[in-house]
């Protein structure tokens, strides 16, 4: 057994987006351990809820993570009206599937590019960017934002799309499909990306199942996990599958998030075809029903989002909001997978998890 | 990667636009539903002080006295709930942003009353 070292890793790190913390304990170049701390980034949101007024909290919820944050408001939008027994307009509902899978392309480009970063691949991490370009647009032009768009409501949504934007949106997307494939398609048979990801990694699907690993963590191990698979958004009547991969290596993983975005694009277009005419969003008037809670789930781009609402007294503001993001399952599984690792591979597996520390420290 | 396809990259990257838009000479275009900034049509305004209760973040306030709307441009969020609670649709969401500034800008609008009108002149008695 050689020496051990410990070599901190982060919080900055030119790799890292965000600031996390880890301790590798290596023995030679072979991390042996690696314990990770949090708390760099803590801003105390789901606090404000004690000042904030329900229908107000959207905004700060909205503000959790940049990346997922119309998943955040809708979760939260969810979580309130499953409190108040609200229900939503069918076509606030198909909006909001719409809008949220358009999220979770625009999460996975910028996320292969940050990928394609992490092992220096400078070019590629460029082309991924300029893709997710053209869906910040799109965004922009449905809600007003590209990153923070407030179209979500208590009740539903602010905005309506017409049906000449629904198509125009369907086509961009379709025609950025051949792009996305060109490029995906070195992540799946280039040589030196090969190299780096296949065998990297490795989390095994007990594992990933023991250790409550969630999102395209889970799946690429092949735990079949995904909250769209449960009655939340319009994703029963679009007929969704899960993506699962079994490598259960950072390569794995990189194809089942690789998978979500060409699916994401067919649910868009589905739900285009579907989505029925009608309001799109019910008034919201008095206040919370006294000691009540309700839990939401909602699959974002990085797996499970748990939303928990709690009030107490018939007033406008809640007691309790509590969120358990996605990255936060998913810290365990990291740990496991680190450890027996070379120190070179660690900034591309910590990136394999799509850590996002604002998310988990909220 | 094969040659030919390395080839093929090569020269389209060599010869084609950058992706990048040409700033300033090409200029950005804004969507209709841009957030941009608030706008306020002060005339029909009722200083009721709807919009400054109903935000979030406490941009806007309203003196009713002096007639005056005023926001803090740094601290609104641009969530518009101003303007969908505002009764008589005086505020909008423009899709401009407001100039770069170094300092916390606070925009200050106040309603001046057109001049009182002359007293219509006497019709000339019907002969």
């Amino acid at each position: 057994m050689g020496k051990r070292t410990v070599i901190p890793f982060g919080p900055q790190h030119p790799v890292l987006p965000e600031p996390v913390h880890l301790d590798l304990v290596l023995e030679d170049e072979t991390v042996v351990e690696a314990i990770p701390s949090i708390g760099f980034i803590h801003r105390g949101l789901e606090k404000l809820v004690e000042l904030r007024e329900y229908p107000e909290m959207v905004f700060v919820a909205e503000r959790i993570c940049g990346i997922c944050s119309f998943g955040h408001s809708w979760g939260y939008c969810h979580a309130v009206e499953g409190l108040m027994n609200i229900e939503v307009p069918e076509r606030a509902e198909y909006l909001r599937t719409i809008w949220h899978e358009l999220g979770r392309v625009h999460s996975h480009l910028l996320w292969l590019g940050l990928l394609a970063d992490s092992f220096g691949f400078e070019s590629l991490f460029m082309q991924c960017w300029r893709l997710r370009e053209t869906v910040l647009d799109l965004f922009e032009k449905t809600t007003g934002g590209r990153v923070i768009f407030s179209v979500s409501r208590v009740g539903g949504v602010l905005y309506d799309m017409d049906a000449d934007t629904l198509a125009e949106m369907v086509r961009t997307l379709r025609g950025m499909e051949p792009e996305i494939r060109r490029i995906c398609q070195v992540f799946a048979d280039d040589a030196s990306v090969r190299n780096r990801l296949c065998g990297v990694g490795v989390l095994s699907k007990e594992d990933a199942y023991a250790l409550g690993a969630v999102g395209p963590t889970a799946r690429g191990s092949g735990v079949a996990i995904d909250m769209r698979m449960t009655c939340h958004g319009k994703y029963q009547e679009l007929g969704f599958e899960p993506i699962v991969e079994t490598a259960g290596d950072c390569w794995a993983r990189t194809q089942v998030r690789v998978r979500e975005i060409y699916q994401s694009i067919d649910l868009i277009e589905k739900a285009v075809e579907r989505i029925p005419e009608g309001e799109i969003a019910v008034p919201v008037k008095g206040n919370l029903p006294e000691n009540a809670c309700f839990l939401a789930r909602v699959e974002q781009p990085r797996g499970e989002a748990v939303y928990y609402v709690k009030s107490s007294k018939a007033t406008k503001f809640l007691e309790r909001f509590r969120v358990r993001t996605p990255t936060c399952a998913n810290l365990p599984a990291l740990v496991k997978m680190l450890g027996g690792c070379d120190l070179a591979d660690v900034p591309v597996i910590v990136l394999s998890i799509d850590p996002c520390i604002s998310c988990t420290e909220r | 990667m094969g040659v030919m396809k390395l080839s093929k990259t090569l020269f389209q990257n060599l010869f084609r636009k950058p992706d990048t838009k040409m700033y300033p000479v090409i200029q950005r275009e804004y969507t209709e539903r841009t957030k941009g900034h608030i706008g306020i049509d002060i005339e029909n305004c009722l200083f009721c002080g709807m919009c400054a209760r109903k935000c979030p973040c406490h941009a806007i306030t309203v003196d009713r006295n002096s007639k005056t709307w005023s926001i803090s441009r740094m601290q609104c969020i641009m969530c518009r709930c101003c303007v969908g609670y505002c009764p008589k649709h005086c505020l909008t969401m423009e899709n401009t942003y407001t100039p770069p500034s170094t300092t916390k800008v606070v925009d200050t609008f106040t309603f001046v009353p057109p001049p009182a009108e002359e007293a219509p002149a006497e019709t000339p008695a019907a002969e």
